[in-house]
């Protein structure tokens, strides 16, 4: 256990590194360059207007449509990472329960994707 | 001084040590490929590019730092300062980060650990975070619509990125970065590219060379470079998610960016291209010392990292920019399709195929 987590440390020791050093230029301009902040320099920038109302505003609900979309390909391809690796590694009867196992899984999944194709939810206009 | 090494303070150090290394040589390489990046569009154009500072313009990037460093940070009066700060921050960490499982050469990896891949995939995911909390806290219309484009894009691509990257782990069967490399040994022919098994996989290369190509693209949009540059069109959104960050918080979000960009090339040439392998067999570096074939290999590494960047500069000189819808389009009925029918013709080739049951 001690082992492996040893081996993500220097992933930890790499994360702390590198926000340090970004930190570090975030401070450098902080401290070197110069403040002189005016209303006009601090207004949000609207093509020479102020702005009419808050910038968090709706937004095309087809967005969030793409982020559901994502989760469920992402977590597709999250089951598909474990199956490759293992496929090759098994007797050959097993691997090929495994193969149609898995286009079992696939075929549900792209009957659930043709469906979304024909009910337009990859449409964009 | 074995035991040094070994102990826990020598090891702390070496690691140290070694990300200090990786950190400088990424920083020293994108200092020049980002000259290079501009050079490259300007000859494309016909122009000079920048030439004035340093000899042929060498040293613009580093002018370049000292210039941001000493401008103003502006932070918008209703933007939410933590998080504003912040969002630069997230998108360079994690842009670096990623480099801690990158097999440079033989032997020289931060953290070999045994799910590489999917470290990587779970990393570039995160990468919408900066982008989106940019945005989100500049609290102006053209960051806010920039960075919901950017994230939409971002993660439709994403999804073809990932089927591809099963193809390739089909091929190898390993998630060790290391590992896949260590696996296309042998010359261009066991390349990933050609179908990784030698004369005897060259069938799936009708698979794996479109295969690499829907990855290259993939990561032109993952990193929101040209053609797919939309949450930037600044004919659209003035410079999307970037439009109220100035100085170095902007700097970060530009080196992350270009940081995403050549991790991406580094990924193909390791998925696809043999990473550190030399195209053709080298059984010789078996009676060179260790460090002498580790050079060796970070060369070839190298310099398949530079033409792919070669290729993205010449992609964002030449092709003109997607529509929205298009690139939609393009990811989810195209990619995603393709990609998926090629998952399954690359199973069923190592489960049917010649040299199953092996």
């Amino acid at each position: 256990m001690t082992a492996l987590l040893m081996n993500y440390l220097p992933i930890v020791i790499f994360f702390a590194i590198a926000g340090a050093l970004g930190a570090a230029f975030i401070l450098a301009a902080a401290i070197v360059a110069p403040k002189a902040p005016d209303p006009e320099k601090l207004s949000a920038y609207e093509c020479g207007f102020n702005a009419f109302d808050d910038a968090r505003m709706k937004f095309d609900v087809r967005f969030y449509l793409v982020s559901i979309l994502f989760i469920i390909f992402d977590l597709e391809v999250a089951f598909l990472f474990p199956w490759a690796v293992a496929l090759m590694k098994m007797p050959h009867p097993t691997a090929v329960f495994a193969f149609w196992s898995m286009m079992g899984f696939l075929g549900v999944l792209t009957v659930g994707f043709i469906y979304e194709w024909r009910k337009g939810a990859l449409e964009w206009e | 001084m074995e035991s040094f090494w070994t102990s826990p303070a020598g090891w702390t150090l070496l690691t140290v040590g070694q990300i200090l290394a990786v950190l400088i040589w990424i920083l020293l390489s994108l200092a020049f490929l980002l000259l290079a990046d501009r050079k490259i569009w300007a000859g494309v154009q016909l122009r000079k590019g920048p030439n004035v500072v340093g000899p042929f313009g060498t040293l613009q990037s580093f002018a370049d730092f000292f210039k941001f460093v000493l401008k103003e940070i502006v932070i918008p009066a209703g933007a939410d300062k933590t998080v504003f700060i912040l969002a630069p921050l997230v998108s360079f960490t994690l842009a670096f980060a990623a480099w801690a499982v990158m097999p440079l050469a033989p032997g020289w990896t931060v953290a070999n650990i045994n799910v590489g891949v999917l470290y990587l995939f779970a990393i570039s995911s995160l990468g919408v975070y900066g982008i989106i909390m940019g945005g989100w806290a500049s609290n102006s219309k053209y960051p806010f619509l920039g960075s919901l484009r950017s994230a939409a894009q971002m993660v439709s691509y994403e999804v073809s990125i990932g089927f591809v990257i099963v193809t390739v782990i089909l091929l190898t069967g390993t998630l060790n970065l290391s590992q896949i490399v260590a696996h296309q040994a042998g010359g261009f022919w066991h390349w990933n590219v050609l179908g990784g098994g030698g004369l005897a996989g060259l069938p799936m290369a009708l698979v794996m060379i479109p295969m690499s190509v829907i990855f290259f693209i993939s990561a032109l949009a993952e990193t929101n470079r040209p053609p797919f540059d939309l949450p930037e069109a600044e004919s659209e959104l003035v410079a999307g998610y970037q439009v109220e960050y100035s100085s170095t918080p902007y700097l970060l979000f530009m080196i992350g960016e270009y940081a995403n960009i050549v991790l991406m090339c580094g990924l193909i040439s390791v998925l696809f291209f043999g990473g550190w392998q030399a195209p053709f067999p080298t059984p010789f570096l078996a009676h060179w010392a260790p460090t002498a074939a580790s050079f060796f290999g970070f060369f070839w590494f190298f310099s398949k990292i530079i033409f792919f960047f070669f290729m993205f500069a010449m992609v964002k000189a030449i092709v003109p920019r997607y529509r929205y819808d298009q690139l939609m389009r393009l990811g989810w009925k195209i990619f995603l399709p393709t990609s998926l029918v090629a998952v399954v013709l690359v199973a069923a080739w190592r489960v049917f195929g010649p040299g199953a049951g092996a």
